[in-house]
Parts: structure tokens; C-alpha cells; sequence
């Protein structure tokens, strides 16, 4: 068996092999592998015994389930009203110079991915952006550049 | 009205209180049907914007027949402007619990849930451990109640009741039709209570002090306390535990920063007030004779003049347009021709009587969409063309 069979397999085992255990299983399957490819999703298919195509339209419907190939690190720049008045654009900025790419690409070391997300919920400590599930808040593009920094060297020390 | 009303600060949230178990075990002393009453004569209406009554929500839930019932708190908070259910479940957890176990002894449930959103992953650790540590004490008083954490993945829509779900049971978010009603037909197709995190934490306080003290704050229709969260051009943002009722005026007083042109209260899909109707405005249900009544989940933003409200606009629409979950048509295209329509609007694509047809789009949505998303986004979209209809144009 494949890793990801492996993986599957046990996700199966702990949350049960009926429909209301796909969801736990594609966000264990997310957790591990930042995405879900179309393997993984036949194989979810399979170890579950429903149509890939209901867990492809499942799937699909959730933001934070990702159909396509994720970097290591997933930023999610909130951009939803009170972010965006108190300047995400230049949080946006401030990690594409950096990182040298755009929004919605990954850095070709696969180190991390940029996106744009719906609120967060840190309006009152706008702007706001989660990198994997942790949360940073009254970003500045000077605060987020020692952020990025930081998970940089981490990265070096493993 | 205006002019006498002042605004009320409250704690009983976040104040701390270490005797859940006493509270949780006078409960069970008491008949359900007490509860239940004391439940209703204090006149707690739901938390999360939409306003039903709680205690007749329990009651419709206690009186379905069926083996098994579940009680469900929604954590999906995903209105923009809004994240005070958040600081409940990480500065008083034990009181979310509590009233879930409480609730379940009434309507008969021995499964609970707490639908946590994807983004607010970090508190599901902390919330294991306390409800570990509940659990413990269950077993300790021989209560057989379970609560477990079901993890969001980042949808909007899914904090509709019948949406949230769908999702628990695997399916895309996609709200269902209404009737039946979750007290008859929710979870699995069992009976199901669902509360917003912030309408069970007021239980505990009305279950603690009784429904008088609860029912001698606010006003009439609106009785109680509410948490705020106030964001934007204010000095100071966060949370704030307030009597319903207050005028806007007072509130703007509080928290404005001088300048204040405009608040959104409820969110994205709530209504925007302009500085002229201020003083006409009060926080509460519908219900009163005059003046104009506003509902919210709590989410209060406020804009100065510094502020376009075609990006405020432009930006709200975005959202609706992603998070529509693209079941019925008058939402999902109307989402996205709302967006276009603004921005030919602006560009000189289309004549400013364009906005009158948009208007008109957004009332066939209020009647026709199948959920709370589509309708509502009428109620931004014309106050804000409506009281601002110049800088949409130029």
C-alpha cells in the first residue's frame, strides 16, 4: 500500500466508514498532505464505497479543503472588509516582495503557498492572515516580514 | 427615545464563575418543563442574528417524538465583523458546555456537538481539554451526555442551520428547504436543538440567576444583555457586553472616533445606517412602534468619511459571490450580476438608472432565494445604494 492508502486507511479506522466520516477524513487527509489530489480522493472513494464524484463536489465546496497542490506552508491573507480597510493590500505586498510570487502561487521551493481568504474573525486586530492554523493579527508589512523570516529559518534548523 | 437611553454596560459572559457543577446539578433537581418555562418568561431570542425565541425552540424539540435527539452549538461564526463566539469558547468553555448538557437533559439528547469553523482550528485543542475534563465530571454524577467537536472547512454558508448539517453529515453545505424545521427533522433527521455559542452561554446565566434578571435588562421585545463586536474606524475595537435596545446615536457616541459616517450592523448581511438616521436607530428585534428596530449577530463596523462605500459595497458582494453555495439561481447569479452591475456602474458602462434594475434584482433574491445568504444581501445592497447612491456613480 501507498502511504497515502496507509493514511486513508487509518483516517477510516479512527472516524468510521460512513458518509458523515468524509468530512474528518479529507481534513486529515489535508492536514498531512496540504491537498488533496485526485488519488487521494479516488482513494477516499474507494475506502469509504461512494462515487469519487460525491467526494470531488464534496470537497470542492470547502475553501480549506485545496484540490490543487499546496507548498508547505499555507498563508491566508484575510480580505474581507475591516482587513482590507486597514491595509491588507499592503500586508499582499509585503509578502509577494518577499517571497517573489503572487497570490494564489507557491514558491518553487514549495515552502509556502499565498492566498486570499474570507474573514477571519480578528476584525478588531485587522489585518489578519493564518499561516497553516496559527493565527497573526495587527500585521504590518515590517511585522510580517520577521514572521516570514521566522518560519524561513525553522525551515533551516530542520 | 433617543435622547434618554443611555448605553448599558453589562458582565455576565466573561464574568467567571466556578460553580458550573452546582448549576448543572440544580438543573437536573428541576422538571424539564420548569426549564423549559423559565427559559421561555425570560424572553431570550436567539444570538446569532436571526432572532427565534430559545426557550420555545427547546420546547418544540422536547416535544418531538424520537430515541434519539442531538443538541448542536454553532461555532461556524463567519459573518464579517463578528468573532465574539470565538472569545466565549476560549475564556468560558465550561459555560457553553454546560447549558449543552442542560439543554440535553431537557429535550432528551445524550449527544451534543460544538461545529467549530476551520479557522479557528487553534481553539479546538484547548476546548478538547475541557471537554475531557466535563466529560470526567459527568461520568462522576452519572450523567449520560457526550459532547463532540465537528471541524468546519472554511464555508460561510454552513453557520445555516440546515447547511451546518448537511456539512456534519458529509454533504456540501447546501442548506435544505424549510419546513421541516430542525426541532422536528435536523441532524441525521432526528430531532435537533441548534443554538449560536453566545444564546447558550446567556442560558447558563439565566439558568444560574433566573429569567428575571435576565428579563429586567434591555427593553421590550429585546430583553437582555448581547455581546458587541465593534470594528473599524474606532478607537476602540473588541468586545462589549451591552444592554439591547440602546440608539445608535449613544452607541456611535461611545465608539465613534468623531467622524463617523456610517455603521454596518450585523455584518455583510446586515443593514447599513448613514450618520442622518442615527438618532432614529435602535439595536434590538423587531417589534417596537417606532423608529427603525435592528437585529444583529453582534457585529458592529463602523466607517468614517475617509471611507468609499462602493469598496465597502464591492467588497461585501465579493464575499456573497464566494460564498454563495450556488444551489438555487437567484442567489448564485445574482451575487455575481449584482457585483458586475456596480462596477459598470462606476465605470460609466451603464447609466445610473442601471441601479434602480439592481434593486430591483436584490427584492426578486429576498423572495425568492432559498436561505438567509441571498436574502439578506438585499439588506446591505439597497441601504447602501440607497443612502449613497452619489458615490456609486461618481
Amino acid at each position: 500500500m501507498s502511504p497515502i492508502q496507509i493514511l486513508i486507511k487509518d483516517l477510516a479506522d479512527k472516524h468510521g466508514r460512513n458518509r458523515e466520516s468524509l468530512l474528518p477524513i479529507l481534513q486529515g487527509v489535508v492536514e498531512q498532505e496540504k491537498y488533496l489530489s485526485e488519488y487521494s480522493m479516488v482513494e477516499i472513494a474507494r475506502e469509504i464505497d461512494i462515487p469519487a464524484a460525491e467526494v470531488y463536489g464534496t470537497a470542492t465546496f470547502y475553501s480549506f479543503l485545496e484540490a490543487k497542490s499546496m507548498g508547505k506552508n499555507i498563508i491566508r491573507v484575510c480580505k474581507t472588509i475591516t482587513c482590507a480597510m486597514k491595509g491588507k493590500n499592503q500586508i499582499l505586498f509585503a509578502i509577494q516582495n518577499m517571497l517573489k510570487i503572487k497570490t494564489g502561487e507557491t514558491t518553487p521551493d514549495r515552502m509556502f503557498t499565498l492566498l486570499e481568504t474570507n474573514c477571519l474573525g480578528w476584525c478588531h486586530k485587522a489585518p489578519a492572515m493564518l499561516i497553516n492554523n496559527d493565527v497573526y493579527t495587527d500585521l504590518t508589512p515590517e511585522k510580517v516580514r520577521e514572521i516570514l523570516s521566522m518560519y524561513m529559518k525553522q525551515e533551516i534548523i530542520n | 427615545m433617543a435622547n434618554t437611553y443611555q448605553l448599558k454596560r453589562a458582565d455576565f459572559i466573561f464574568r467567571n464563575e466556578n460553580d458550573w457543577e452546582k448549576v448543572l446539578s440544580d438543573a437536573r433537581q428541576k422538571k424539564p418543563q420548569e426549564l423549559i418555562n423559565e427559559l421561555i418568561s425570560s424572553e431570550l431570542k436567539g444570538r446569532g442574528g436571526a432572532g427565534f425565541p430559545t426557550g420555545l425552540k427547546w420546547k418544540l424539540t422536547s416535544e418531538a417524538k424520537s430515541d434519539v435527539k442531538y443538541i448542536i452549538c454553532n461555532a461556524d461564526e463567519g459573518e464579517p465583523g463578528t468573532f465574539k463566539d470565538r472569545e466565549i469558547l476560549s475564556k468560558v468553555p465550561y459555560k457553553v458546555l454546560t447549558a449543552m448538557a442542560i439543554c440535553g437533559y431537557i429535550i432528551g439528547a445524550k449527544e451534543g456537538y460544538i461545529y467549530l469553523r476551520g479557522e479557528y482550528k487553534f481553539l479546538e485543542d484547548e476546548l478538547n481539554k475541557a471537554i475531557d475534563e466535563f466529560h470526567y465530571h459527568c461520568k462522576e454524577i452519572k450523567l449520560d451526555f457526550k459532547i463532540k467537536i465537528f471541524m468546519g472547512s472554511g464555508a460561510y454558508i454552513c453557520g445555516e442551520e440546515t447547511a451546518l448539517m448537511e456539512s456534519m453529515q458529509g454533504y456540501r453545505g447546501e442548506p435544505r428547504n424549510k419546513p421541516p424545521f430542525p426541532t422536528g427533522a435536523g441532524y441525521m433527521g432526528k430531532p435537533t436543538v441548534i443554538n449560536n455559542v453566545e444564546t447558550l452561554a446567556h442560558t447558563f446565566t439565566i439558568f444560574k440567576y433566573g429569567a428575571k434578571k435576565f428579563y429586567d435588562l434591555g427593553v421590550q421585545y429585546s430583553r437582555g444583555t448581547k455581546l458587541f463586536s465593534v470594528s473599524g474606524d474606532t478607537p476602540k475595537p473588541g468586545i462589549y457586553e451591552l444592554e439591547l435596545g440602546m440608539s445608535l446615536q449613544d452607541f456611535v457616541y461611545e465608539f465613534g472616533d468623531g467622524d463617523t459616517k456610517a455603521v454596518q450592523v450585523g455584518g455583510a448581511s446586515g443593514f447599513l445606517v448613514p450618520r442622518k438616521k442615527f438618532k432614529d436607530a435602535a439595536i434590538g428585534f423587531q417589534g417596537k412602534l417606532t423608529g427603525i428596530s435592528l437585529p444583529t449577530g453582534g457585529s458592529m463596523m463602523l466607517f468614517n468619511s475617509s471611507r468609499s462605500m462602493f469598496n465597502v459595497l464591492d467588497n461585501y458582494l465579493e464575499f456573497f459571490r464566494e460564498e454563495s453555495c450556488g444551489q438555487c439561481t437567484p442567489c448564485r447569479v445574482g451575487c455575481q450580476q449584482l457585483l458586475i452591475g456596480i462596477k459598470a456602474v462606476k465605470r460609466g458602462d451603464k447609466p445610473a438608472s442601471y441601479l434602480d434594475k439592481l434593486l430591483r434584482l436584490t427584492e426578486t433574491m429576498q423572495y425568492t432565494a432559498k436561505c438567509g445568504l441571498g436574502q439578506s444581501v438585499a439588506n446591505s445592497f439597497s441601504s447602501i445604494v440607497e443612502n449613497f447612491r452619489e458615490e456609486m456613480i461618481y
